[in-house]
C-alpha cells in the first residue's frame, strides 16, 4: 500500500474518533462552553495547562452542580472566586497585602432562559468517570453552626481560602455561603476529601480528613446555604 | 538620513528596548534554571498565602489571624533547620507547633518536589546551610 494511502487512512480514523468524542457531549455546550471549559476529560493534568485553562472543567458537570442553580446561574453569572480562575493569574502586590486586579476578570457569559435550561440539561448528562464521587457518601447528619464554624475555621482552617460570607475568609478558592445551594452534598463531600482526585492539580490540598469531620464539614456548608436562602 | 543609518537606528533602538525590558522583567524572572519548576509550584501553590514578593501578604493573609511565613526574610528563615522546612511542607505548620493554617502539601507534592521547593526557599531568602 502507498504511503500516502495509509496517512489518509490513519487520518481519517483520527478524524471519525474526535468526531465520535465530540459527538458525546451536546451541541449547545459545545457552542456556548468549550472555548474555556473542558467537557471532555483532559490528557493532561500538568501545571502548564492549569494555567492555561480558562475556567473550570465540566466534564463531571452532572456529578458537580444541582441543575435548578446551573439554570438560575447562567442567566445571572455572579461572581463565584473572588480571585477568578486562577487566582495567581489575578492578584498582585497591593499596598501591604496582596490584591484582585478586579481589571484583569472577565465576566461569564449571560444565557438567556432557553438556552440556560438547555445548557444546564446537556451539562447535567456530563458524569465523568464513576468513580469520582463517592454516591451516597454524605449522611446528612445535622450540626450546629457553631461547631460548623469551628472546623471550618479553626480545626481545618478552610476559611484561609475561601469566604462565608463577603469580607469573611480568604479569596484564592470560590466562595462558600453558595456552595450548597450549586453543589451536590457528595461532591461537596468527596472534594474536600480529595480535591487532587477530582481537580488533578488544584491549588486545594489533599487533608487527612476522617469521615466524621468530613460529615460536619459537608453539612456545615450545605446549611450555610439554606441559611442564605432565608435571607 | 540614507537607508544604512535607518537601519543601524533600528537595531540600536532594539537594543535600547530589549535592555529597558530587561530592567522592568519581574524579580522572579531571573531565577535560575535549577528553580525554575520550584519556582512555578510556589506560584501555583504558596502564593495565595505567602505573597506574590513571597514576604508572607498573600490575598488571602488579610482575614488570617496568623501572619504567613515571610519567607523573604533571611533572619527568620535562616533560624530554621532544612528538615523543619520540609516537614512543614509535608505535614502542615502542626508539625512545628505552628498554625493549622499552613496546610499539610504532602499529599500534593512528591518527596521529589517538597525537596525543590525547600531548595527554592532557601534561594529566595539568601539564607541557610546551604547558601
Amino acid at each position: 500500500m502507498k504511503p500516502y494511502l495509509l496517512a489518509t487512512i490513519g487520518a481519517s480514523l483520527f478524524a471519525v474518533s474526535l468526531g465520535t468524542q465530540a459527538a458525546n457531549v451536546p451541541e449547545v455546550l459545545q457552542s456556548k462552553c468549550a472555548s474555556c471549559h473542558a467537557l471532555t476529560q483532559p490528557e493532561s493534568t500538568s501545571l502548564d495547562r492549569l494555567w492555561e485553562r480558562k475556567g473550570p472543567d465540566l466534564y463531571y458537570a452532572g456529578s458537580k452542580f444541582n441543575k435548578d442553580w446551573l439554570v438560575k446561574w447562567l442567566q445571572n453569572p455572579v461572581k463565584i472566586r473572588p480571585a477568578g480562575e486562577f487566582y495567581r493569574k489575578h492578584v498582585k502586590p497591593g499596598t501591604k497585602e496582596d490584591v484582585v486586579d478586579e481589571s484583569s476578570l472577565t465576566a461569564h457569559p449571560e444565557l438567556i432562559t432557553a438556552e440556560a435550561e438547555a445548557a444546564a440539561n446537556a451539562l447535567m448528562t456530563l458524569t465523568g468517570p464513576a468513580d469520582l464521587v463517592e454516591k451516597g457518601a454524605f449522611k446528612n447528619q445535622k450540626v450546629t453552626t457553631a461547631m460548623g464554624a469551628m472546623y471550618f475555621n479553626k480545626l481545618r482552617g478552610c476559611s484561609a481560602c475561601h469566604t462565608t460570607a463577603p469580607g469573611k475568609g480568604g479569596l484564592s478558592g470560590p466562595e462558600i455561603a453558595t456552595a450548597g445551594e450549586r453543589l451536590q452534598p457528595d461532591f461537596i463531600y468527596s472534594y474536600i476529601k480529595d480535591p487532587q482526585k477530582i481537580d488533578k492539580g488544584i491549588w486545594m490540598p489533599k487533608l487527612d480528613i476522617s469521615d466524621a469531620d468530613l460529615q460536619k464539614l459537608t453539612s456545615y456548608i450545605v446549611q450555610l446555604s439554606a441559611k442564605e436562602d432565608k435571607k | 538620513m540614507n537607508s544604512r543609518n535607518s537601519v543601524s537606528s533600528s537595531w540600536l533602538a532594539g537594543i535600547g528596548l530589549a535592555a529597558v525590558f530587561a530592567f522592568i522583567q519581574p524579580v522572579s524572572a531571573g531565577v535560575d534554571d535549577q528553580f525554575k519548576y520550584a519556582e512555578k509550584l510556589y506560584d501555583t501553590y504558596c502564593t495565595q498565602c505567602h505573597g506574590v514578593n513571597r514576604d508572607g501578604n498573600g490575598v488571602n493573609s488579610v482575614f488570617m489571624s496568623v501572619q504567613p511565613r515571610d519567607h523573604s526574610d533571611a533572619k527568620g528563615m535562616g533560624d530554621i533547620p532544612n528538615s523543619q522546612i520540609v516537614d512543614v511542607i509535608k505535614k502542615g505548620g502542626l508539625a512545628a507547633n505552628k498554625s493549622v493554617l499552613m496546610p499539610a502539601w504532602g499529599g500534593v507534592f512528591s518527596d521529589d518536589e517538597v525537596n525543590q521547593l525547600a531548595a527554592y526557599l532557601r534561594h529566595v531568602c539568601k539564607c541557610g546551610s546551604d547558601q
